[in-house]
């Protein structure tokens, strides 16, 4: 199972626990194993398809640039932070 | 990152080849924005907010219209107005309203210097003396231009109709924009096992980027609705994708040139001037130019937040960090971006702590609205934490670099914000430290009297992004190969993306040539910034380097007829693997190569490649009497990876070097009370510079 790190201002949807664990092939399935898990996640982290403008998620110590197309190994570290613009 | 196993030898790269744009710059020949000259190109001008904080009640452009050569006024009625959504580009933030409302403000000013109005006329005078007939009607109000007084109970309120994020909560009548917080481990458990605990909270002023080239756009609107822009920017595509949003336009009918650009160090990243050329153009049909003065810059442009940051750090009595806490207060001007979880990500980078909590506020302010500058937020929280460490080794006698080895984060350390590092070399960057001639060197103690002699040292971090970059490349009937990309060239990348495609294709450096074009002309290139450029633009022409010799060896085994795994090309020379009669030098081929032109293109969008780390160590003087400080001595070890044109990543490091001196001792953003900056030009506001780095 992947462990999802779940940004503070989401964990009212997990009784204010930080690491989930969680079954997912790609980053779509994952977040949609969340919503079965806690419902209502999903919007706050999916729109039109995609990762929510402005949130970013990190695998395995990377930003992912594919999104929810991005496959997962069983033991992914998956955490959804915020986008970090500018340079 | 310092590597010590990377044996493998380049021709190209680590060499130090003339600049490909050198020759152009040093003669003048180079051509910036406000150098643009197009048949019927008429001047403009952009009426600016006296006053820090106060609402539009009128704005009056007859008096203007009536002056003779005065072709076109414009206001933010001229605009479509959008809605408060979050811009989805990868590299830009905040709201597409915001976006809107800071090129021309609507109903309110947020800041001194906010453009208000613009027109265009005949000639530069004529538009400077018309854009005072236009009369605004102020209700001034009371300004709010720091973090304290913005998140006072009774401040001011800013963007009155704005929903802000409290962790998550959306909530009105608030400064403060957003509020993050990240948190790992139990820090309050982690300082009372502590040892020893300090607190530190440091002031940060606002400070210009403070390039050299004013910011400039010139644009002509034609008769098919499509608009093309000259201007001096750090991303070609995103002013395409922000000024195609700002005008309501699809991003095809809006075709940008970058020109050469005289600095930026993220503050080239926005938009200013562009939407309002392009309108002014529209209205007056003729080409519109418009270019910002040197205070313009200071007052409308981003500077980089101000702010107030507070950290605290428990330590054992071993000199091991157990918990940190950090209270990070960004100053986003007048509209929301304060880069706080950029400052969030870097303020305990440096560090393996158990247990961590980081508050992050973006406040909203009635200064310009903050834009990107070296590594946005993490200078703020660098001083920060760098002091407080610096203080707990001053108190107990540690050594301060033996007490960063001691705590050093390493590939594996779990991050403040959580993930865990990839490969990293601040190990390797502090232990270089130790071993410098700067650090084991004593403080020279034969001083004038009333002076003294002090060094410091302190490490800092930025992470680099990768994203999306594209080349294409295509061989000349001479040999040579015209590189074309899409990434504007600031700090040098274009010797250094043609040195990655020249080590590739086994020829000099000087025969790729290489030319930043247009949006029109190249695949969606992100900007030049977040360190992201040699490497993003560099993987691109590493792989169309690859490609363009799949495309010499099919061509060549066309021409003689044999088949292609029979060809080798190494070197520029292109051979048969078992004739040895078949071989002949990339020019020779080039100019006689069967099928067609021969070219190659390639595409990346990645991800990032580990974070850059730094150790500077610094020898100031201090005159007791007067307060003023001289560096004497400063050492910058710096993790760069390999060094791909080394004298450019040497320009870059005294670069850096010399703005961190300059924010640490000379530069400020003086505010008077009603939110005026007192020093808007550069007599006044003091850039450091040297007038030549030594070597040493």
């Amino acid at each position: 199972m992947a462990i999802v790190y779940l940004p503070y201002k989401l964990r009212h949807f997990s009784m204010g626990s930080n690491v989930i664990d969680v079954n997912g092939k790609n980053l779509k399935e994952l977040i949609n194993n969340l919503e079965n898990l806690f419902p209502g996640i999903k919007l706050e982290l999916v729109e039109n398809n995609k990762l929510k403008p402005g949130l970013s998620a990190v695998i395995d110590g990377r930003t992912t640039r594919l999104g929810l197309i991005h496959k997962l190994k069983e033991d992914s570290e998956v955490h959804f932070l915020p986008a970090i613009a500018g340079g | 990152m310092v590597s010590t196993s990377d044996k493998k030898e380049y021709k190209v790269i680590g060499t130090r080849p003339i600049r490909h744009d050198g020759y152009d710059k040093v003669t003048g020949r180079a051509q910036y924005g406000a150098d643009i000259k197009l048949p019927g190109l008429v001047l403009g001008a952009v009426l600016r907010s006296p006053h820090a904080h106060a609402i539009i009640k009128n704005i009056d452009t007859s008096e203007a219209e009536k002056i003779p050569g005065v072709l076109a006024v414009m206001t933010s009625d001229d605009l479509p107005r959008l809605d408060d959504v979050q811009r989805a580009s990868s590299e830009e933030s905040g709201s597409e309203k915001h976006l809107s409302e800071n090129v021309l403000a609507y109903k309110k000013v947020m800041y001194k210097g906010h453009a208000v109005a613009a027109l265009a006329a005949i000639d530069q005078n004529t538009a400077e003396e018309a854009i005072k007939k236009i009369k605004v009607d102020y209700e001034i109000l009371e300004p709010v231009i720091n973090v304290d007084q913005a998140m006072h109970k009774d401040a001011p309120i800013i963007l009155e109709d704005f929903e802000a994020d409290h962790l998550g909560k959306k909530v009105l009548n608030t400064n403060v924009a957003l509020h993050e917080r990240y948190d790992f481990g139990d820090v309050e458990k982690g300082f009372s096992n502590s040892d020893f605990v300090l607190e530190k909270e440091v002031n940060m002023q606002t400070v210009h980027q403070g390039y050299i080239e004013p910011h400039n756009a010139t644009a002509i609107w034609d008769e098919e609705n499509r608009v093309k822009i000259w201007t001096s920017t750090q991303g070609s595509f995103v002013v395409r994708d922000s000024v195609s949003k700002v005008l309501g336009l699809d991003v095809s009918r809006v075709r940008v040139t970058p020109m050469e650009i005289g600095g930026g160090f993220g503050g080239k990243i926005p938009i200013y001037l562009e939407p309002l050329a392009a309108i002014l153009s529209k209205k007056s049909r003729r080409p519109v130019k418009l270019v910002m003065t040197r205070t313009d810059v200071f007052e409308a442009t981003g500077p980089a937040p101000g702010g107030k940051v507070k950290v605290k750090l428990g330590v054992d009595s071993s000199g091991k960090m157990l918990a940190a806490k950090a209270v990070i207060k960004l100053e986003a001007g007048g509209f929301p971006e304060a880069f706080i979880e950029a400052a969030s990500k870097c303020v305990f980078s440096c560090y393996d702590i158990p247990s961590t909590r980081i508050d992050g506020y973006d406040v909203i302010v009635n200064k310009p609205s903050s834009a990107p500058y070296r590594a946005p937020g993490s200078p703020q929280v660098a001083f920060a934490i760098e002091t407080l460490v610096d203080e707990i080794c001053s108190e107990k006698g540690w050594n301060p670099l033996e007490f960063r080895i001691k705590n050093v984060a390493r590939k594996g350390t779990r991050t403040a914000l959580g993930p865990l590092y990839t490969r990293i070399g601040l190990e390797e960057c502090l232990k270089a430290a130790k071993k410098s001639d700067h650090w084991k060197s004593k403080l020279d103690d034969n001083l004038s009297p009333g002076k003294k002699r002090g060094r410091g040292i302190a490490s800092g971090y930025w992470f680099n992004i990768g994203f999306k970059s594209h080349v294409n490349l295509a061989l000349n009937t001479d040999g040579t190969v015209a590189l074309t990309e899409g990434s504007t060239d600031i700090g040098g990348t274009r010797a250094s993306i043609s040195m990655q495609a020249a080590e590739v294709l086994g020829i000099p450096a000087e025969d790729v040539r290489p030319t930043v074009v247009d949006t029109d002309s190249i695949g969606y290139t992100d900007v030049t910034g977040g360190s992201r450029t040699c490497y993003a633009t560099g993987y691109a022409a590493y792989l169309a380097s690859q490609k363009l010799i799949q495309e010499i060896e099919e061509k060549a085994a066309l021409k003689w007829d044999i088949d292609v795994e029979e060809v080798i090309y190494e070197n520029g020379i292109i051979k048969s693997k078992s004739d040895s009669e078949l071989k002949m030098t990339l020019k020779e081929f080039a100019d006689d190569s069967p099928g067609g032109p021969i070219t190659a293109n390639a595409s990346v969008d990645l991800e990032e490649a580990g974070g850059g780390f730094g150790v500077h160590i610094a020898d100031v003087e201090i005159d007791e009497s007067t307060g003023k400080t001289d560096v004497v001595r400063y050492t910058a070890i710096q993790d760069c990876g390999k060094a791909i044109h080394p004298s450019y990543v040497e320009g870059q490091l005294q670069g850096g070097a010399t703005q961190g001196i300059g924010w640490a001792l000379n530069e400020e953003y003086y505010m008077s009370r009603d939110g005026i900056m007192e020093n808007s030009s550069y007599l006044d506001y003091r850039n450091a510079y040297f007038l030549r780095p030594s070597d040493d």
